[in-house]
């Protein structure tokens, strides 16, 4: 087989195959829920209601969606420059540890301007991290997927030692965890009595000043020209070096708002769970948005859902939660393909 | 100092040392040969998962030791199926595809386990291979136990480096692999079929993969975990290029490697254990991985075609 290019891609075929994508993942999820012995119209309701059938459902979603919108902004912006960070967990914690610094320290600041204080130095940490691999990749060409991935075991094991050493809470009662945050360092609730904080503001904000950058800025066109042909940017003159290292430092940045946000809006301290995997789920997240900073909003909007219902249904039937990660891999590996097939045509032979 | 000497000179470091390399040997020639073929599997770290899984699974189901490797390595190669249809003809990002197989291959071991054990709170335990001392050899000091008191999946690691250094250097399907790595184009224009070379090479490094996983379940832990698997495979992908895409420095740099893993552990229970936190030790082989990929940026010895699809229409 060989593909063939499409001029002018009709309407039909750029959202029929990417809803196809999506049918097929529901297919598969019923498929799964059978081989677990559940009935597959119960489990996929169960899902859903799981993940918007009640207001505290629907507020744990968005809860959960908050990290998400961030990592996902931090892959989207590095894969469409064709930096490919897979390091977000490890800016993530990053970020978080910088929260939980100055969260607990006496630093005699309003509010306001400590939240301020923090998220910045938060994000000058993550992208702080992103750093040293974009470097090695421009100056020695060393891959920045293993490397950013290797760094991402180092860093939790230097939270590990952090919060058996250092950041250890000494009320903690054996638990690793760190210290809680000052009530002013906390990122306080929207609307009083709702459980969903100004970190998920914050991260339709970011993702709005993404899209703004991406598509309104100098830089943005850099990123885009650098991401499409790096040679042929070159050429045109575009420091391709110097634009890597920008992506870097607002995706490194984005990705370490999801620590600060988690620390300071939702959990109060620093844990080891404090990510179960937001880093590496960004990156489903961002590639389901097709790297559409707005995009990136409903798409880490379904991804929580996902996650979100498959927990309250695996409680009600009989499915393993771990049907969450691979319905998301499933839809990833189709979406992908979808693209593709909206853009190209197979041809035998 | 004297602590790390006196380390070096017992068998049992040795002995260590070569058993924590045999999976990453494994794993190391199954990435060598995807991406001597010209394809990154990143997919590893979940088809070593994949196979700890299977490999475990069946053995605990009353299979044999050998069929469990067998079982591990189908899956492998179904994964690795997966993988390659994916990006050889439809040529999909390697990156995102080989993540998505990553995350295809945990979830669905760990969703199975869970299916089949749903209450179990320690992992149930399989009668793993046993060391089999070679006759003669075993009685050299040191060295025998080092070397030739292992498992036999140890000893099938180090005959298959040699069987894939035969293959890819002395035989003209192993000039083959390598011409559509390094050139599909001239590979296609003398009549071979790119598409089934690399597909090949991907499902076959894809079974070994998973074996190397499954070495971890068969023959040193004798259960299945989560987080077993642990980073090996993204270690791997680093040993492949440390190895400068050659089978025997591939196995040197994996040997190296177990070697640190093998003193780090020792070195934990002596005086510097006491003084440096366990997170340090446990740091190094990634960072040890890290140091490898700077050391070796230099040597451009990559397949050229390394992550570039091929596509016969296109020019």
């Amino acid at each position: 087989m060989r593909l063939e290019p499409i001029a002018n891609p009709s309407l039909a075929r750029r959202i029929g195959l990417p809803v196809l994508a999506l049918a097929m993942t529901v297919i598969c999820g019923s498929l799964l829920a059978l081989t677990a012995g559940a009935d597959p119209f119960d489990t996929l309701r169960l899902i859903v209601v799981g993940a918007v059938g009640s207001k505290f459902a629907l507020l744990e979603t968005l809860n959960r969606a908050t990290p998400l919108i961030f990592t996902g902004l931090a892959v989207a912006v590095a894969f469409r420059a064709r930096l490919w960070n897979i390091g977000a967990e490890a800016q993530l914690y990053a970020g978080a540890i910088v929260t939980v610094l100055i969260g607990t320290g006496a630093t005699g600041l309003p509010p306001l301007p400590l939240l301020l204080v923090t998220g910045i130095a938060a994000m000058f940490a993550g992208a702080a991290v992103l750093i040293p691999p974009v470097l090695l990749k421009t100056r020695l060409g060393v891959d920045e997927v293993v490397t950013t991935l290797l760094i991402n075991f180092i860093m939790l094991l230097f939270v590990s030692y952090l919060l058996e050493g250092p950041m250890k809470d000494p009320a903690g009662m054996g638990w690793p965890k760190s210290t809680a945050l000052a009530k002013e360092a906390r990122l306080p609730r929207i609307v009083d009595g709702l459980r969903l904080h100004w970190g998920f503001a914050l991260a339709i904000l970011s993702a709005i000043s993404v899209w703004v950058i991406q598509t309104r800025t100098t830089l943005g066109y850099e990123i885009r020209a650098v991401g499409l042909n790096a040679k042929a940017a070159k050429f045109a003159g575009i420091p391709v070096n110097g634009v890597l290292v920008k992506t870097a430092l607002l995706s490194g940045g984005l990705a370490a708002l999801a620590g600060y946000s988690e620390v300071a809006g939702l959990k109060g301290h620093l844990s080891l769970d404090l990510s179960p995997g937001f880093g590496y789920t960004g990156i489903i997240v961002a590639m389901l948005a097709l790297l559409n900073p707005l995009g990136v909003i409903p798409s880490a909007i379904f991804v929580a859902g996902i996650f979100v219902g498959a927990n309250s249904m695996s409680r009600a039937a009989s499915v393993p939660t771990y049907i969450a990660d691979m319905l998301l891999a499933i839809a990833l590996l189709f979406m992908v393909l979808a693209i593709l097939l909206t853009r190209y045509r197979v041809k035998r032979g | 100092m004297s602590e790390i000497f006196d380390i070096l000179l017992t068998a049992s470091f040795w002995a260590a040392t070569i058993r924590i390399a045999s999976p990453l040997i494994f794993a190391t020639l199954g990435e060598l040969i995807c991406e001597r073929a010209g394809v990154l599997n990143l997919g590893i770290e979940g088809i070593m998962v994949i196979g700890a899984f299977t490999g475990w699974v069946a053995v605990y189901m009353g299979a044999p030791l050998w069929w469990g490797v067998m079982a591990a390595m189908t899956a492998g190669m179904v994964f690795g199926l997966l993988h390659a249809t994916l990006t050889v003809p439809f040529g999909l990002s390697q990156h995102v595809v080989g993540l998505g197989v990553t995350l295809l291959a945990t979830s669905t071991s760990y969703f199975t386990y869970r299916l089949m054990l749903p209450e179990v709170t320690s992992p149930p335990k399989i009668e793993p291979f046993q060391p089999l001392p070679i006759p003669g050899l075993s009685e050299i000091p040191l060295l025998g136990e080092a070397l030739f008191s292992q498992t036999a999946l140890t000893y099938a690691a180090f005959v298959l480096a040699l069987v894939v250094a035969l293959v890819l250097y002395r035989t003209p399907l192993g000039l083959a692999l390598r011409a559509v790595g390094e050139n599909p184009a001239a590979a296609a224009a003398q009549g071979l079929s790119v598409t089934g070379l690399r597909m090949g090479a991907v499902i076959v490094g894809s079974g070994l993969m998973a074996v190397g996983g499954s070495f971890l379940t068969l023959s040193a832990f004798s259960s299945f975990f989560f987080e077993m698997v642990n980073g090996r495979g993204w270690i791997c992908i680093a040993l492949v290029v440390f190895g400068a895409w050659r089978p025997g420095k591939a196995v040197l740099g994996a040997i190296l490697f177990a070697a640190f893993d093998a003193l780090q552990v020792r070195l934990q229970q002596t005086g510097i254990g006491a003084i440096v936190p366990y997170q340090v030790f446990l740091m190094l082989p990634f960072i040890l991985s890290i140091l490898a990929l700077v050391i070796m940026s230099r040597r451009a010895e990559v397949p050229a075609a390394l992550m570039q699809p091929f596509n016969k229409g296109e020019r």
